[in-house]
């Protein structure tokens, strides 16, 4: 039955939209509360040191202090995001592991006098040798960053095989071996994040921040402050981009807690630009080594693929970052047989983490750039080869991933025909260049960072005889409108308009559980719980018109604010009025709504990673100048086709297309998080490169729908996916421009003259890594290649009609 | 060393009594709570804490309140008349011109300026105009789009007072 839908697919506002063009949003810098006080941390100057005494009394003197901490007045746990990396101090005690760690902190009347103090605590360092690189940190085992890991300096190792990779290339045409660097970058959110606590005369805490998860948060508080968690309240403060930069408990979070606690007073610290470059979690820098066999007819036979992440000094998210720097490959084509090798190894460094499409974008960026390379050396059109090997919907992969629907084929054919491409690619002139590539994402986490059996996102709608409905769930709204999302839904399943309703979100005191805002998983997840909700709301409401009116529910219909007989709009009720028919027969209208992911998973260590109830699917044209004097090279229009399963709102999904190409831009051409002897080189919004209006050209978006069943009225995501075929995309374009190959991102136009002066030396015209670290795998755990089996436990659509 | 400053902010006579270094963007946010000026760097970087002073951009962090005596003020607070938005504020909602909204108050009030003397900008020239405004979310394509409209909606209450 085909839907009329009166919400869905409308490019409405934003419902927090008007608040933001007006400077009334409340971000977490923006609170002032009574007697509140201004905190600091004092951070190492040292990349590696161990920390033989901290004298705070000079500082504790001096007026208009309220409190100094170090480590030793908090708790002595350690904690980290993921259970299996629990390595983090919030003020360190013993050692410091990088500049920049947290050693002590300051209350005070206000921020100068804070900072004041913080230069009057004295600690004594004993330095130790910092280890800087990957091959550094292999290199000295006798220095040890952590005690915990796979080997010395391994955070992880990780070894998969999925069918006979070996045969595979055996059957080949073609085999190639590629290697690529993508130097880390970070997430530059305009917001510096800012946290306010409270220690409230009820012994009782409350903190404010801009955090995506205040769910973790609060887990991790009750931990690190050996506090019960219901004595706990964390509120989401709306968040001035996050971009997977506020997914960990941080330092001064933690800090202005026991600051508060102490002092009596609300402490608020926010973070400086400087100190955001520092606290990072961004994007790995990862080499690759990818093997592939190709057929004639360009058909991947098979691939190999390896990749040593740069961790930096924490575990944070790195064990799921180094399993997502190999589990998405399979997704896109078609991949019989897989093996994926991964080490994340520590350095005296900040440490790494997510950053918009999660491990995903680097070996995106070398197996795309792989597969044009083996284009050309077949004599295949780079987007006819991508055709050819699209993965089969309602599959499951080799890695044992089941994917759902498959918009990819649309996606190519729409930016082939929009860009021009097939009089453009390898006909444009001298300097002028396109490039394709596609890609995948996933639509939510398959599972949660912590092992339990609850749902990922809960809800409550309620609705009263005011006709007001309110939405409260534990979502965090980032800038990406999940709070508009589901008053849109709630919206489209009673048939009244968002602005009837208000959200009230991620206040772990009034809203259900949602795990956060990351890995693209809110719309569905949160979508779903939430249209589970409003449909029982609904029920209860049809029940009680049906009753007044004396006809069956089953007839009833909700639209345009009124609750009717289908097909006789004048026999009904004002929503409004039919919310206290409700009320008079059932009581308080207060429904929940759950949703938890598939389960999935393939049955083998490290299949937790990669799961997702469906995947988005994008195709980029990318077209470039490329400047052979300067280097330089300028996109000058960009093509993005994003299958997001069903656009809930276009306008939306076009913003999030839009800003995940500017930042993909950004990436592959700028942006760099680069050190020297663990001092950060450009910790400053002049000197780390970013595009602004002049440097992001014409983005034309194109969206496809693939109406998934998975998601909610058939929508999958569209904020991280868009980001990933950009990178490899411009790399492409440059090849074809000048007919250079840059194996290393960012292509900086130094990169892009080396390899032109390569090629007039007669010298493969080619900048990228040369060799590869000296590290064993280990032994790679064997599985059964599920390739091509049936996709199995599909989604009854959580909704009818 | 504390001074007392008379600010005309969003046509608003205050007086403020602050330490003499207190940069405008901390006067604003701490002292006349309208925190609707963000900050992004605090060095001058990224536009955020854009206000207008005598009608043009100034970068409020490295403003010191004392140069502004006795001229207008404008944030992001006072560019509506009343509950009446701004035709900028109105099309920025209606376009999805503001994700996350941090940087957004610098940016109405970038545009703001542009459009006050120049009333039907190109699409370059508000990309000239607003390239010292950072943002991190939009990919600038929304923001481009909204200062379009908005131009277009106030050129015929321009056309009408002339």
């Amino acid at each position: 039955m085909s839907k009329r839908f009166s919400v869905v697919g409308r490019s409405l506002p934003k419902i927090d939209a008007w608040a933001k063009v007006a400077g009334e949003t409340k971000f977490a810098d923006d609170l002032i509360l009574p007697r509140m006080a201004h905190g600091k941390l004092l951070r190492s100057p040292h990349p590696h040191a161990l920390i033989k005494g901290i004298e705070t009394a000079r500082a504790s003197a001096l007026p208009g202090v309220y409190a100094v901490i170090t480590g030793r007045d908090l708790p002595p746990v350690k904690f980290g995001i993921l259970p299996v990396s629990q390595d983090e101090e919030a003020l360190c005690v013993d050692k410091v592991r990088m500049v920049g760690d947290a050693v002590a902190a300051v209350a005070a009347v206000d921020e100068e006098t804070a900072e004041r103090a913080t230069e009057l605590i004295e600690v004594e360092y004993e330095p130790l040798r910092p280890l800087m690189s990957i091959e550094e940190s292999l290199a000295h085992p006798e220095v040890r960053i952590h005690e915990y890991g796979d080997g010395p300096n391994v955070h992880k190792a990780v070894a998969l095989q999925f069918g006979d990779v070996e045969a595979a290339f055996r059957a080949a045409d073609l085999v190639r071996e590629d290697v690529f660097f993508f130097e880390g970058n970070t997430h530059l959110p305009m917001e510096q994040h800012s946290a306010v606590a409270h220690w409230g005369a009820d012994g009782k805490l409350t903190l404010w921040s801009s955090t995506q998860t205040p769910h973790y948060v609060h887990r991790l508080l009750a931990k690190i402050l050996d506090l019960p968690q219901p004595h706990i309240r964390v509120i989401a403060a709306p968040v001035g981009g996050g971009f997977g930069g506020k997914l960990d408990p941080f330092a001064h979070e933690i800090a202005a807690c026991r600051l508060s606690q102490l002092t009596g007073r609300p402490v608020k610290i926010t973070l400086t630009r400087e100190e955001v470059f520092y606290v990072h979690r961004g994007r790995h820098p990862v080499l690759m080594w990818i093997k592939s066999g190709f057929s004639k007819d360009g058909a991947i036979t098979g691939m190999h693929f390896r990749s040593w992440l740069d961790g930096g000094a924490y575990g944070s998210y790195g064990v799921a970052s180094t399993f997502y720097t190999g589990a998405l490959q399979t997704v896109t084509y078609k991949i019989p047989a897989y093996k994926f090798e991964g080490a994340r190894v520590f350095t005296n460094k900040p440490p790494c983490g997510p950053k918009r499409g999660h491990g995903t974008p680097q070996p995106r960026f070398a197996m795309e750039c792989q597969i044009d390379k083996a284009a050309e050396q077949l004599g295949l059109d780079p987007a006819d080869m991508r055709q050819r090997n699209l993965a089969e919907p309602f599959t499951k992969t080799a890695n044992h991933l089941t994917v759902t629907t498959i918009g990819l084929g649309e996606c190519i054919d729409r930016v082939v025909e929009a860009s021009g491409w097939r009089q453009k690619f390898g006909q444009l002139p001298p300097g002028k260049g396109i490039g394709i590539a596609c890609s995948s994402y996933l639509t939510g986490a398959g599972l949660a960072i912590y092992w339990n059996d609850m749902p990922h996102s809960g809800v409550v709608v309620r609705a009263d005889r005011s006709g007001l409905v309110a939405v409260l769930c534990g979502a965090t709204d980032i800038g990406q409108g999940s709070d508009s999302i589901l008053a849109y839904l709630v919206a489209e399943v009673l048939g009244i308009d968002p602005k009837d309703i208000r959200v009230h979100p991620a206040d772990t005191d009034l809203t259900p559980v949602d795990l956060g805002s990351y890995s693209s998983r809110v719309t569905l997840m949160a979508g779903n719980a939430v249209i589970q909700a409003a449909q029982r709301l609904r029920a209860k409401i049809f029940e009680a018109v049906a009753k007044k009116l004396e006809v069956g529910p089953e007839r009833l219909v909700a639209e345009d604010r009124r609750v009717f007989v289908q097909g006789d709009p004048d026999r009904g009720v004002s929503f409004a009025q039919a919310v206290v028919l409700a009320e008079s027969i059932f009581g308080v209208l207060a429904f929940p709504g759950s949703y938890g992911p598939p389960r999935r998973a393939g049955k083998y260590k490290g299949g937790g990673v990669g799961p997702s109830p469906c995947y988005s699917y994008s195709a980029c044209v990318v077209e470039v100048d490329v400047d052979a004097e300067t280097g330089e090279v300028k996109p000058t229009e960009i093509w993005i086709a994003h299958d997001v399963g069903r656009a809930l709102n276009p306008l939306l999904v076009e913003g999030q297309v839009e800003g995940s190409v500017y930042m993909g831009l950004g990436e592959v051409l700028m942006e760099e998080q680069v050190f020297r002897k663990g001092v950060h080189k450009i910790p400053s919004l002049l000197e780390y490169k970013s595009p602004t209006t002049l440097e992001t050209p014409e983005i034309h978006t194109i969206l496809v729908e693939s109406d998934d069943p998975e998601g909610p009225f058939g929508a999958k995501e569209a904020g991280q996916g868009p980001l990933l075929p950009v990178i490899p995309a411009v790399a492409n374009a440059v090849h074809d421009a000048v007919g250079v190959r840059i194996d290393e991102i960012p292509i900086s136009p130094e990169k892009v003259l080396k390899a032109l002066e390569l090629g007039r030396q007669g010298k493969p015209p080619r900048v990228g890594p040369e060799k590869l670290p000296l590290f064993t795998f280990p032994e790679p755990r064997v599985i059964e290649s599920a390739f091509g089996e049936p996709a199995a436990d599909i989604a009854e659509r959580p909704f009818s009609s | 060393v504390k001074s007392l400053l008379a600010l005309t902010v969003n046509g608003e006579e205050r007086e403020v009594f602050v330490a003499v270094h207190k940069t405008l963007l901390e006067v604003l946010r701490e002292d006349l709570e309208l925190t609707g000026t963000k900050h992004g760097c605090e060095l001058g970087e990224c536009g955020t804490c854009t206000v207008l002073v005598d009608g043009a951009p100034v970068l409020s962090c490295l403003a010191l309140p004392i140069e502004c005596q006795g001229r207008p003020i404008t944030t992001v607070e006072g560019m509506a008349s009343g509950s009446q938005l701004h035709p900028l504020q109105q099309a920025f909602a209606e376009l999805g011109a503001a994700q996350c909204g941090y940087c957004t108050p610098g940016i109405l009030l970038t545009a703001q300026s542009l459009l006050a003397t120049k009333a039907a900008p190109t699409r370059d020239e508000i990309r000239q105009a607003l390239a010292g405004n950072l943002c991190r979310c939009t990919g600038y394509t929304k923001i481009l789009d909204a200062v379009e409209l908005a131009a277009l909606r106030m050129k015929p209450a321009l056309a009408a007072a002339s």
